[in-house]
């Protein structure tokens, strides 16, 4: 029983103990302890999640496996926790993501090893506390709490250009977060507490929720990241060790679509509804524009990266087509569709991008000098056949093809933007050319031709970690694809609260 | 009974799935003989269940069935299924998939005998089955869309086989960005069935189009169409880029890079005539605009003359029998446009056959001559390959619609549609399948010619190939006979066709049943053939054939001098692939590169990012100025601050 009522405090802390744990085997000579003892957090944290799925009841709109302890009395803020279905099926994906990193790390990291783990469970923890907090100060403490060691494992494990890197990402992602802090001190003022749910359905004057609107899109669209302020995204990755890719691209981004939709969309319904065609147009740039982009990278990591933006513009076409839905044909089953294709792109996106990033890590890391330029390989089909056919998969999922993971949220968010707007459905399908350009032309010149150079000749096929690592991505990427269902039935009762909030919140 | 017809189905469709994960999985542990007797063995159960539903469906006339397997999703109230339709017109689609099918996977094992990618390859042709089979048997949109994109992805895993070579790779990756476009009129149409209907599954959306009809939608501000119109427009561009219609046509050329049996598998037999398929589908819906089914027409028969006027000029003997494949797709997608769905499902069917036996007779000679496919480097050959040639003959004789061989009948309807049809577009479109009529024996025997007949080109030994080659060859070479005079009849002209309600047609849109006052059996019509201008303008063609290749090869070539624009014209192919590459690829990348260098690099992180970093430092480096570490200029600020003060306070401002 003591396990249901501090699940989530276990799954948050656990992995910050195994770090500590982690960081007292010393230097590399101690590598093997580092490595069992992060692996064993990371599974122990994945195993619970099991319990938490069992125990999570989807008829409910509240939030489950509820804590809440009195932290700073002077000012009312709690210590408290809780999942709803959005926010448990990223506690889960936060999990897999994770044990996937630091499974990937036991081969691929070779310096400092028990840092780089300790790193990545530091992160991992503070991540689930975003996704579990329910109150906003302990919220933003897990929200800049995660940055650290991300910071860290960009400057200390990354390439080249890491320093600019790090500093670009820092700030950026810094700026953002300040605006919100300062959004929910003025909701503090308002309420005289730190709850979120607090926060909903406070019937602000339509000013007062623009302002904030714009304070947490200040931090949310950095980290979505929308255009124009999308930049950091490819330093960050391009420099980043290839699991803080992954964690960046499966999960960092993900925080900003969570923060519109547990933020601004029930706090600042008005604002939302009044300024969605910004949204609506930035999220059509990201798919357009970014994927124009993405085509002419030469950096394989870039590409990637800005595949990821592209995607990430249906997430945010999904929050904020819900107003013109709702607007235009008084069917809220539609703005429902809408929604949740948003959400499924983030999950689904987490599995491919975070496949394919792990998959240039793998690359790099066989090739003489780690070269992620695409010029430099060719071939690769010959000498890692297992590879190739695991990257095809993860490419197609990219791509949006029926049956993979990728395809499911497109597709409901297409056909949601459809009932408004023939025009954003339209534009928005553009992505079926584009994203199909960037991945299917990437693939060729890496994994086609003839063998390019002697350097590419003696690259070895995956070993049997890897083969396990991708296997497990590639049932994920199929599952969601073949049957998506079961998530889609833990996410609906959460979704369809948040837009209920939202639209109470428009008045008749 | 009825979940007896349905775990039929399943099997049908799940057994070549099976052999594909099998061959795929473990091909390389159990070997080349076991995985292609796996393979096969599958495949074939899969068109026996499938003869076996076309006997109870087509024949018995057992009433359809529609039935959910699974829930794929529920998102608020809308659920969207796998489920599979099992009528009259899936079940013969399928029957005529997995015969091809089985014929291709027998084939393999004589022409990829000596290809490494052995396993591979049948793992992807039974794939592709599987894909196609999901296809035919969906019972809603976003099913049929699941198969559609899988034939589309097996397609570009199979041009691109032989991934070493550029020319393969390229072709593939071409052939996969050509039908995405497709994939996106697919798409919205879906959206728009979707937006009105509130539904996918067809027969829901067929029961109530009028909640489609007498509806018009705004595409911009300030244009508005009609919502059926602009549904089955963006259904036919879905249709276009899976049957390379013009402009869409361009991936179905290059697609012949790939090996030669799937070339006869899916770029002939199946997978192309998958458009067909959702057109007439799709009938109930396409009967109610006019400007769609013009739109029909006039595609296709710009597609079925010009495409077939460039199979004139290649030498490249599977390029000669693609572009073949692209005229008779028009043809189909006229009979479309005139509301005769009947009879192009039945030109398909002939065509499945004739077309899959001219692409594996013509892989039989490329085997014999070790993968040569220049017409110029053959020649004589017949003597020495007498089966290969004579089924090709039977092939060309089919694909020119000769009587009584199949290709005949299915075309001479279509022609006869044609003319009896009063739509915008209706005379211009005779006018193609006329000069069609023309032009298809022009090619085909240009090729026969060229290849069987003449002095030998070559100087290696040829010999026939062997029986696993052969076996598909008469397989295939018998339907190609015998199969339009047996079907014409029940299929088009009987009181219940044999596809019967599966096809909707307005009254006043049925050629089909006019012409059918006329029709005296198979028999009369082929011996009534003399009588008709079709007839002789493909005697002609065979003769024009004949003529310029074997007997003057030099008027041939004067021709060629005077007309050298024209000539010009029809190598350069219309220009078509320049235009996408010059205006298209490298638009597409240029625009890319500007919006990369400039807007990202120069003015977002140059300007604004970097800027604000570069002005900070410039404030701080001027700001740093003050701070000198010398007392007396601390002193002197201190004095002036005072002064500053001293004077606001008495001037009280």
């Amino acid at each position: 029983m003591w396990l249901t009522h501090s699940l989530l405090t276990i799954l948050i802390w656990l992995p910050v103990l195994g770090a500590v744990a982690v960081l007292m085997t010393g230097g590399d000579t101690n590598a093997k302890y580092a490595r069992w003892i992060a692996g064993g957090v990371a599974f122990v944290n994945l195993a619970l999640c099991i319990p938490l799925y069992l125990g999570f009841d989807v008829h409910t709109t509240a939030m489950q496996f509820p804590e809440k302890k009195l932290w700073i009395t002077a000012y009312q803020i709690y210590y408290s926790l809780g999942v709803d279905g959005i926010s448990l099926a990223m506690i889960i994906l936060t999990n897999f993501t994770g044990f996937l990193v630091i499974l990937a790390a036991c081969e691929a990291i070779k310096v400092r090893i028990a840092q780089y783990m300790a790193a990545f469970l530091v992160m991992q923890g503070m991540m689930i506390g975003v996704f579990a907090a329910t109150d906003a100060i302990l919220f933003y403490v897990f929200w800049e709490g995660m940055l650290i060691p991300m910071y860290l494992s960009i400057g200390m494990w990354g390439s080249v250009n890491r320093s600019y890197a790090s500093i670009k990402f820092f700030l950026y992602t810094f700026l953002g977060s300040i605006l919100m802090l300062v959004a929910l001190l003025y909701l503090y003022v308002q309420t005289g507490a730190f709850s979120i749910e607090g926060y909903y359905g406070l019937h602000l004057s339509r000013h007062i929720q623009e302002l904030l609107f714009w304070a947490f899109f200040m931090a949310f669209a950095v980290k979505v990241p929308m255009w124009p302020v999308h930049t950091w995204l490819p330093d960050a990755h391009t420099e980043a060790p290839s699991g803080g890719s992954v964690v960046l691209a499966a999960l960092m981004l993900k925080l900003g679509i969570y923060g519109f939709l547990r933020f601004s969309m029930p706090i600042a319904p008005l604002a939302c509804q009044h300024l969605d065609w910004i949204m609506i147009i930035l999220s059509l740039i990201a798919i357009v524009y970014i994927g124009l982009v993405a085509i002419v990278q030469t950096d394989m990591k870039k590409l990637i990266a800005y595949s990821s933006i592209a995607h990430m513009g249906f997430a945010t076409l999904g929050c904020f087509m819900v107003y013109d839905i709702v607007k235009d044909t008084g069917n809220v089953h539609a703005a429902y569709l809408s929604l949740e294709g948003a959400v499924i792109q983030m999950i689904s996106h987490a599995f491919g991008s975070g496949a394919m990033f792990l998959g240039i890590g793998m690359m790099a890391d066989r090739y003489f000098n780690h070269s992620r330029l695409i010029k430099d390989y060719g071939g690769l089909a010959i000498r890692m056949p297992i590879f190739a056919a695991f990257f095809m998969l993860f490419a197609m999922s990219n791509v949006g093809l029926p049956g993979t993971a990728g395809f499911v949220g497109e597709f409901m968010v297409i056909m949601a933007a459809f009932q408004a707007h023939f025009g954003v459905a339209l534009i928005a399908s553009l992505t079926l050319i584009l994203a199909a350009s960037y991945s299917l032309w990437m693939y060729k010149r890496v994994f086609f031709g003839p063998v390019v150079s002697d350097h590419v000749a003696v690259m070895k096929d995956l070993t049997w970690l890897e083969i396990t690592n991708y296997t497990l991505l590639a049932i994920g990427v199929m599952w969601l694809g073949l049957y998506p269902k079961p998530v889609l039935n833990l996410l609906q009762p959460t979704v369809s609260h948040i837009l209920n909030v939202s639209l109470a919140g428009l008045g008749s | 009974m009825e979940n007896h017809f349905v775990l039929l189905a399943v099997l049908i469709v799940v057994l070549p799935l099976l052999g594909s994960l099998v061959a795929g999985f473990l091909g390389k542990v159990i070997g080349r003989s076991a995985t292609h007797c796996v393979t096969i063995s599958l495949v074939g159960l899969s068109f026996l269940l499938s003869c076996y539903l076309f006997n109870a469906f087509v024949l018995n006339a057992t009433p359809l069935i529609d039935t959910d397997l699974y829930t794929w999703a529920i998102s608020g109230d809308f659920h969207f299924n796998v489920a599979f339709l099992i009528d009259r017109l899936s079940v013969t689609m399928a029957t005529i998939v997995s015969f091809v099918s089985l014929m291709v996977h027998i084939y393999t094992i004589g022409y990829m005998a000596e290809d490494p990618g052995y396993q591979r390859f049948f793992s992807y042709v039974s794939l592709f089955t599987f894909a196609m089979l999901t296809l035919v048997f969906a019972d809603n949109f976003l099913l049929l869309f699941f198969g559609w994109e899988g034939v589309g992805l097996v397609s570009y895993l199979l041009i691109g086989f032989w991934f070493n070579r550029e020319s393969a790779v390229f072709g593939s990756l071409k052939a996969f960005l050509v039908n995405r476009i497709g994939d996106i009129g697919f798409m919205l149409a879906m959206a728009a069935i979707f937006t009105y209907s509130h539904d996918l599954n067809y027969k829901f959306v067929f029961a109530h189009v009028d909640l489609l009809l007498n509806k018009s939608i705004i595409l911009f501000p300030g244009l508005s169409v009609s919502v059926i119109t602009l549904t089955c427009v963006l259904l036919f561009i879905g249709a276009m880029g899976k049957s390379a219609q013009v402009p869409l046509h361009v991936w179905l050329p290059e697609s012949m890079e790939g090996p030669t049996p799937i070339s006869a598998l899916i770029h002939a037999a199946t997978m192309v005539t998958a458009g067909i398929y959702l057109v007439a589908r799709m009938s109930p819906l396409f009967e109610y605009s006019q400007p769609a089914l013009s739109l029909v027409l006039v595609i296709g028969a710009t597609t079925c003359l010009f495409m077939g006027l460039l199979a004139v000029f290649h030498f490249d003997i599977k390029r000669v029998i693609a572009y073949s494949t692209l005229s008779q797709l028009g043809y189909m997608v006229v009979a479309l446009g005139v509301s005769a769905y009947d009879a192009a499902i039945f030109h398909l069917i002939t065509h499945a056959f004739f077309k899959a036996l001219l692409f594996l007779a013509a892989g039989s000679v490329i085997i014999a001559l070790h993968h040569e496919q220049d017409m110029r480097k053959m020649g004589g050959l017949a003597p020495f390959m007498p089966i290969t040639y004579g089924t090709f003959l039977i092939g060309a004789l089919a694909l020119s619609a000769i009587p009584p061989f199949a290709g005949f009948y299915s075309k001479d309807i279509i022609i006869e549609a044609v003319k009896a049809a009063h739509l915008p577009g209706a005379s211009y479109a005779y006018f193609c399948v006329m000069a069609g009529a023309f032009i298809t024996p022009l090619y085909i025997f240009r090729a026969l010619f060229m290849t069987f007949h003449g002095p030998k080109n070559t100087e290696s030994s040829v010999s026939e190939s062997p029986w696993v080659v052969l076996i598909p060859l008469i397989g295939l070479a018998i339907p190609s006979i015998v199969a339009g005079g047996m079907l014409i009849g029940p299929m088009l002209f009987a009181p219940h066709t044999l596809l019967g309600n599966s096809i909707f047609v307005l009254p006043e849109h049925n050629m089909l049943f006019n012409l059918g006052q006329h029709f005296e059996g198979a028999k009369i019509m082929a011996l009534e053939a003399g009588r008709t201008l079709t007839f002789w303008l493909a005697m002609a063609g065979i003769v024009a054939a004949w003529f310029f290749n074997m007997e003057y090869p030099q008027f041939a070539e004067s021709l060629k001098q005077r007309f050298s624009w024209l000539y010009n014209l029809m190598v350069k192919k219309y220009g078509f692939d320049d235009f996408n590459q010059l205006v298209i690829v490298h638009g597409t990348r240029r625009i890319g590169e500007f919006l990369y260098s400039i807007s990202d690099l120069k003015i977002i992180d140059g300007i604004f990012v970097n800027g604000s970093g570069r002005f900070i430092q410039w404030f701080a480096n001027v700001s740093r100025r003050m701070q000198t570490g010398y007392v007396y200029h601390y002193a002197f600020a201190m004095i002036g601050g005072v002064v500053v003060l001293l004077v606001w306070i008495y001037l009280g401002l």
